[in-house]
């Protein structure tokens, strides 16, 4: 299975847990498996035209999708995607 | 003003316009965008007069209604109020008629413009009951928190990439403070910053903190406004990290003219990267509006932001101004340090390399125009990264305590001046 860790913010709306387990496939079936289970979360974390929004950050074992394949990088069983919102100054 | 609120009405979401509660939260629960403190303009109007600024002490307070702190500050009340200098050598080297340079090189107490939102955020976590405070930092950041907190008997944790400068580490732990050094560049420090700040409930400045203290960063805008005799430069050049303070010295020009201190005016909002680290100043040289994330490879750690959370933001203000955007190579960033230091006697840190060194390719190129008026922001200071410039400057020659070797010297340099 793939894990996928939940930010603080969305946690509320992915039954109060931290992580959750996915299917393998893709960062784009991951996040549909997680919109079956928790209405709405797609829409929180995709704009309209369906990329992933500039304030959201989603990682593959530690690595930014827009270095790999962005939505279609696979994802075999083992993979943590961490979602998280971006960066500020330090 | 109230106990509760100051001046501040709610946070709010800058993509969607939702409002929160004022609590240590940053963003949006629907679409994730920042928030951002909304202020209640109409009572700050009749708060904030010229007058009411100058007749308070000369820190970055007396733009107190401002800033998102309800009640008085008790954290950094000393920081802010830095000088702007006339910098006429410097200008004369880059070609423009008037120059000044916005000096956080010597902000209280950490010599970086980082003291101004450490103030902030600081004095809101007191407010809002935290006892421990956190950062993910490049390393001024750090040296901030760890001096403010212990200042205000806080317990801090600060999180750097292990890699920073020795003069970083060290002006972070001699206060004290929990130091963990990551094996990451900053963008997965930030990372594992994230899952912490929602996991332990501390107060991250740069995370649930964000939207107080990025605020503070409006203290240097209206600094360089009242500085300069209540006018706002026609063109104003800072560094880019995250592009967070660009957009806050832009809306501190915006917020005086809101209220009523200034008439309307128009200037140039220009952002400095450094050629290893240019996610922002690559768009905006190819007309972008979104930018591609870096893996940052620069000498200018404090800029070394491959995935910059207000980049978007930046090129927007950027764009809505007329301002540009470049960037600058190692080799430039030196030249940058040296020629400030040799024409304003100013030591800056690395990114003042890059501001100086952005601000003349910007002059050359015509972009920013030869008779025209513009600010360098500067904020920190050379002490802190003595290494990029070590090798690089010289070095001093040795000789016994003799005239004569002296003389001998001399004679090598500037014989006219040897006296027989």
């Amino acid at each position: 299975m793939i894990q996928i860790s939940i930010p603080p913010t969305l946690r509320r709306f992915c039954g109060d847990q931290e992580n959750v387990a996915v299917a393998p496939g893709t960062v784009a079936s991951a996040i549909e498996q997680l919109h079956d289970r928790f209405n709405g979360i797609r829409d929180r974390l995709l704009d309209p035209q369906g990329n992933v929004r500039g304030s959201v950050l989603v990682f593959v074992n530690q690595e930014d999708i827009r270095f790999l394949q962005n939505q279609q990088t696979p994802l075999s069983p083992g993979d943590v995607v961490s979602i998280i919102p971006a960066f500020a100054g330090g | 003003m109230s106990d509760k609120q100051g001046y501040m009405k709610a946070l709010k979401c800058r993509e969607c316009g939702r409002e929160y509660p004022l609590t240590a939260t940053h963003v949006c629960e629907f679409d994730f965008g920042p928030l951002e403190v909304a202020y209640d303009y109409e009572r700050i109007r009749k708060s904030l007069s010229r007058e009411a600024i100058c007749s308070r002490p000369q820190t970055m307070w007396r733009y107190h209604e401002l800033l998102p702190v309800a009640g008085e500050p008790t954290v950094g009340r000393q920081v802010g109020y830095t000088p702007l200098v006339k910098a006429d050598r410097l200008a004369k080297r880059l070609g423009i008629r008037e120059l000044r340079v916005k000096n956080d090189a010597v902000n209280y107490p950490t010599l970086s413009f980082k003291d101004r939102v450490v103030s902030v955020a600081l004095s809101r976590s007191v407010e809002l009951g935290f006892k421990t405070v956190a950062c993910a930092s490049t390393g001024n950041l750090a040296n901030s928190v760890a001096a403010n907190a212990a200042a205000a008997g806080l317990d801090a944790y600060v999180f750097i990439p292990s890699d920073l400068e020795q003069g970083k580490i060290v002006n972070s732990l001699v206060y004290g403070a929990n130091v963990i050094g990551i094996k990451g560049h900053y963008d997965e420090v930030n990372r594992l910053c994230a899952e912490i700040a929602g996991k332990y409930g501390w107060a991250f400045v740069n995370v649930n903190m964000r939207p107080y203290y990025a605020e503070g960063s409006k203290s240097m805008g209206f600094e360089i406004v009242e500085q300069l005799g209540w006018r706002i430069p026609e063109h104003t050049i800072i560094p880019m990290a995250s592009g967070s303070l660009l957009t806050k010295v832009h809306k501190a020009y915006q917020e005086f003219i809101k209220i009523g201190l200034m008439g309307e005016a128009k200037w140039k909002m220009h952002g400095a990267q450094a050629t290893g680290c240019s996610p922002i100043s690559a768009a905006q040289k190819a007309g972008l509006d979104f930018f591609k994330p870096v893996k940052p490879n620069t000498i200018a750690k404090s800029l070394a932001i491959g995935t910059p959370a207000d980049g978007f933001y930046a090129l927007k203000v950027m764009k809505e101004t007329g301002g540009h955007s470049d960037d600058v190579t190692d080799d430039e960033i030196r030249e940058g340090i040296r020629i400030l230091a040799e024409d304003e006697g100013i030591f800056a840190e690395t990114a003042g390399g890059v501001t100086v060194g952005v601000a003349k390719k910007l002059i050359a190129s015509g972009r920013i125009a030869a008779d025209s008026s513009a600010v360098l922001c500067i904020t920190g200071n050379g002490l802190k990264t003595i290494e990029a410039m070590t090798g690089h400057v010289g070095q001093t020659r040795d000789i016994r305590p003799s005239l004569r070797e002296f003389e001998a010297l001399l004679a090598q340099d500037k014989p006219q001046l040897v006296k027989g």
